[in-house]
């Protein structure tokens, strides 16, 4: 790799637009900080294009000895934490842009707090080092509560106050977890402690602390409370970059952190994630079926994709955690978009209840049709991104445990039936009320939005190969470093053609073919 | 002798800057304050090149009475520093009724506390604080026909008094049973055979200390005296003698008393985890900004004793580098207290009445924002890495349980910070007018205050650890 640092220069735009954007007026701000997104969304994409598949495990690693002997400034990033850093910038530009309009208050304030967000998530996700990768993981909350606090719903501050103080008390004992393993290993180098080998009895103890951050991140079931409050009550681009990327901190923790590092007291705990994440996928999916409110849904929803995660991400094998990623990345773009959809009625309506809709196919078709196809994502119909996930991970669940793959494939059906009965109730039906007939379909800039959201969740869903391909290595790393804890799974696949047919059928059958595929976990 | 005075510079320094202010102010009168501020600035800034002079020094003076080692220049470069900060501010704030004796009493104040962080001995101990201590009680009820000060003072005195006496209490006991005030020959007889008599000297010393710190339970008197007491004294109260009192049960916890580990541990981590957790829980009902950010002192203490309780190396670092985040945090928030004064010049001070602040002085609310989040320890504002540092003493030391205790409790601390954020942010603006914004000298220290706590501190951390590895070194 080239020595330019590049991960330093796409933490410094946005943190330098952020300064900027303080200062400038309120028009001069969105533009700087569309401007600011869209370099990094570029430098992101060179970064994707520059990234050496099946090369170094770590690529445009960095480092500088800023801060003593204490921790350093170490940057880096595999193919797991590049596809996030690309879900970032992806999402930033339109983020603002889906705030253009909405935001008219301290709009260079507001702005200057996404800028730093982004700064914030692509951190976690290229820092190297524990202390490091803790300031990006805790610095989210400061711009987040202010995005909910200043420019949020009717309830914001009481949200904002759930949100931080939620998150908080989840992640200090993961800070003190993080000083125990430095005091063991004696380093804070994330790639060494991946490879360190913890006592077995200490790594129970790390797990439930690291389980009680990342848990309420995620978030799971039963801690997952702040999320709908947080939802409804942020601004429509706060929801987007919320449930977008913030959600996905948790899972990326889980997949760099709790497996690779404590494989032992992942298999010994596993039943928690797999107990947590059946109920989480049932108990949500209903709760989220009797909602009026449209965010809350989404909301609900969140909770119950990323309990797919969860129980993906725990089935130990390549399938699992390659379709728990995909499912992360493709709830990123689609619950991202959705969040939109919401927005862009409410802008029009400023009301989230679902029974003041209705009849939108007949006066907003464009809307209705990408509306269509997200929530057809969200439900995971073939083509369309959900369904490469929802099948990997449920694949990958099977193998591990029937039941649990039983339980969450019910999620799935429950899933189809939530949100096409909020189709039903938004879009379909008799076109009755004044004001909603007074609604505009989409304006250029919505359209700006909508397409590229829309694009990439038919490319994740038709040829996935492209998101897979950089993650696949990394995936299977973390599955050998778990191989000797795994348990024995319930379900004796054999080696051969149903194996083959998931993990290329997702594939789309060809760039897979010949590439070190190590088996996918085939016993 | 002669060589002993030599390595005494900072305190010769004060001791003659401080006259020479007093005879000035006695001679030309209370109009030309300005000059006495300068002659008091200008003593401070001598004292602090002296100290940079004796790095390096580790000696012991006047028979084993004082010792002059970079532990001690550690402390007193931050007891200056903010003593100078504590003149700088005060002027306008006391507007017509700055006298002569304000920066006088300071450098008084600031000698004190030198021998309070340089003393090797019981008795120099005992006169450092005292010094210390009178000049506080004074500068408390600095402003005579306000009753609140009036009655701040009082109680700083009344309490005061009670503590030394049991400060003075433990002494004898100490005294009386190793045979010495000498720090090490008390060390001596901890290492042997315990008793009663040495034990009940322990609790009593630090109980007293415990005062001084305003640790729970001994912290009654703080949210009194911050509220009553004029906000430049209370800006110093809250800093200076904080590093002064903590620097001195560092010393005596870990040079006199560090044989007889398992004796005080246990009174310090309950000293910690109280005064954590007291300290949060208080100050979540207060509606007046000073008292307030006495519990948020309260609370922050806990944590610096947290780091003694390791009773490391580390441990002592991690006081030390706290106590540098902390003053520099404090006294920015309380000189943004300073600025609250409505267009009257009457002096805001309830938590309501700064409702809306962000949208009718968004500097001042963004830099208040920065202080309560860095006091909260929330990264990446740079109070979180003291934070990070004593715990990480703590697990090191094996105190776990102390350290998961004190970082579940910060979270309810956490609460009240981010209510005063968002009253300030968050809530519709209040009645309140506010004035003109501040002098430039003042905007210039928040700024840079504000500046260094965010990200910026950072690049710090090499040197702090280098300055408090070197200081805390001379303990072990």
């Amino acid at each position: 790799m080239s020595g330019f640092p590049i991960l330093s220069l796409m933490l410094a735009v946005p943190a330098a637009a952020a300064i900027a954007c303080v200062f400038v007026g309120d028009k001069s701000a969105r533009w700087v900080a569309l401007g600011a997104t869209l370099v990094n969304l570029a430098l992101g994409v060179l970064l994707w294009a520059q990234f050496d598949i099946g090369g170094a495990q770590w690529q445009f690693t960095e480092s500088a000895d800023l801060f003593g002997q204490a921790f350093a400034w170490k940057l880096g990033i595999d193919g797991l934490a590049l596809m996030l850093i690309l879900l970032s910038t992806f999402l930033m530009p339109l983020c603002i842009l889906a705030s253009w309009e909405a935001i008219t208050k301290r709009v260079g304030l507001y702005m200057a707090m996404f800028l730093i967000m982004e700064v914030v998530m692509i951190g976690v996700f290229c820092a190297q080092d524990l202390l490091l990768f803790y300031i990006f993981f805790e610095a989210g909350l400061i711009p987040m509560y202010f995005i909910i606090g200043i420019w949020g719903g009717a309830n914001r501050k009481y949200a904002a106050f759930k949100f931080f103080l939620y998150t908080l008390l989840g992640s200090v004992l993961m800070l003190i977890a993080m000083i125990a393993m430095i005091a063991e290993a004696g380093t804070s180098d994330i790639p060494m402690l991946m490879n360190y080998n913890f006592p077995v009895e200490m790594q129970t103890w790390l797990w439930l602390a690291f389980f009680a951050s990342l848990a309420v991140k995620m978030p799971m079931w039963p801690v997952h409370t702040w999320l709908p409050d947080a939802h409804v009550q942020a601004p429509t681009a706060g929801s987007m970059i919320l449930a977008g990327v913030l959600l996905k901190m948790g899972g990326y923790g889980f997949v760099r952190f709790m497996m690779p590092m404590f494989p032992d007291a992942s298999a010994q705990l596993m039943w928690i994630v797999f107990a947590l994440s059946m109920v989480a996928v049932v108990y949500t999916s209903l709760v989220a079926l009797v909602q009026s409110d449209m965010k809350k849904l989404i909301a609900y929803s969140s909770v119950a994709h990323m309990a797919i995660v969860t129980a993906g991400l725990f089935a130990f094998n390549q399938q699992g955690i390659e379709g728990a990623m995909i499912v992360m990345l493709s709830h990123g773009v689609v619950s991202a978009a959705l969040f939109f959809c919401v927005g862009v009625i409410y802008d029009r309506l400023h009301t989230r209840e679902i029974d003041r809709y209705g009849g939108l196919a007949v006066n907003m078709p464009a809307y209705a049709l990408f509306f269509m196809l997200f929530t057809m994502a969200s439900i995971g119909l073939p083509g369309t991104s959900g369904f490469v996930g929802e099948f990997l991970s449920i694949a990958g669940i099977y193998e591990s445990s029937s039941w649990v793959a039983f339980v969450c494939t019910t999620g799935i059906i429950l899933g189809a039936a939530y949100m096409l009965y909020l189709y039903r109730r938004i879009v379909f039906g008799e076109l009755t009320k004044d004001d909603v007939k007074a609604m505009p379909d989409l304006n250029p800039r919505e359209w700006a939005i909508m397409v590229p959201l829309a694009a990439v969740a038919l490319w994740m869903g038709v040829y996935p190969e492209s998101f897979l391909a950089p993650m696949r290595g990394d995936v299977t790393t973390v599955v050998a470093r778990l191989a000797p804890a795994r348990p024995a799974g319930d379900a004796h696949v054999s080696a051969g053609k149903p194996k083959a047919a998931a993990d290329h059928g997702a594939g789309h059958g060809k760039a897979a073919a010949g590439e070190a595929h190590h088996a996918g976990g085939v016993q | 002798m002669t060589a002993d005075l030599m390595l005494v510079w900072p305190e010769l320094i004060l001791t003659i800057g401080g006259l020479i202010t007093l005879m000035l102010g006695t001679f030309l009168g209370d109009r030309q304050v300005g000059l006495y501020q300068l002659a008091a600035l200008l003593t401070l800034a001598a004292a602090t090149v002296a100290v940079v002079a004796l790095f390096g020094v580790n000696a012991s003076v006047f028979s084993g009475t004082l010792s002059v080692d970079a532990f001690g220049g550690f402390a007193k470069l931050i007891i200056y520093g903010a003593s100078a900060v504590s003149i700088l501010i005060a002027p306008r704030f006391f507007a017509g009724g700055m006298r002569a004796e304000y920066p006088v009493l300071i450098l008084f104040a600031a000698l004190g506390m030198g021998i309070m962080a340089s003393s090797r001995d019981l008795m120099t101990l005992y006169v450092g604080l005292e010094l210390n201590s009178l000049a506080a009680y004074v500068l408390a009820s600095f402003m005579r026909n306000d009753e609140r000060s009036s009655e701040a003072g009082l109680k700083y005195f009344v309490l005061g008094a009670l503590a030394s006496g049991m400060l003075l209490y433990g002494i004898s006991l100490l005294y009386g049973f190793s045979g010495t005030t000498d720090f090490t020959g008390i060390a001596t007889a901890m290492g042997g055979q315990l008793n009663a008599g040495l034990i009940f000297g322990i609790v009593f010393v630090l109980a007293g200390l415990a005062f001084k710190i305003s640790a729970v339970p001994f912290h009654m008197w703080t949210p009194d005296v911050y509220e009553g007491a004029p906000t430049p004294v209370t800006a110093f109260f809250a800093s200076a003698p904080k590093v002064a009192a903590m620097a001195l049960m560092t010393r005596v916890v870990i040079d006199a008393m560090g044989p007889a580990v398992g004796a005080w541990q246990q009174i310090v981590i309950f000293l910690a985890l109280a005064s954590i957790i007291l300290g949060a829980v208080g100050a979540i009902g207060q509606k007046n900004i000073k008292r307030l950010l006495a519990y948020s002192s309260i609370n922050n203490v806990g944590f610096m004793l947290i780091g003694l309780a390791a009773g490391t190396q580390a441990g002592v670092e991690g006081v030390l580098t706290y106590l540098v985040v902390y003053v520099v945090t404090t006294l920015g928030a309380f000189l943004v207290v300073l600025q609250l004064r409505d267009t009257d010049g009457n002096a805001v001070e309830s938590i309501p009445a700064m409702a809306g602040l962000a949208s009718k002085r968004g500097w001042l609310a963004a830099a208040m924002s920065v202080f309560l989040l860095s006091l909260a320890g929330i990264p990446p504002l740079f109070g979180f890495w003291p934070k990070l540092l004593v715990f990480q003493a703590a697990v090191n030391a094996n105190l776990v349980p102390l350290a998961v205790a004190g970082i579940v409790a910060s979270v309810i601390g956490a609460y009240y910070y981010i209510m005063v954020i968002k009253t300030m942010v968050f809530d519709d603006p209040s009645d309140t007018e506010f004035a003109a914004p501040a002098a430039p000298v003042e905007r210039v220290l928040m700024t840079v205050s504000a500046l260094w706590l965010s990200v910026i501190g950072y690049l710090f951390i090499p040197l702090l650890a280098i300055a408090s590895a070197s200081a805390a070194s001379v303990l072990f």
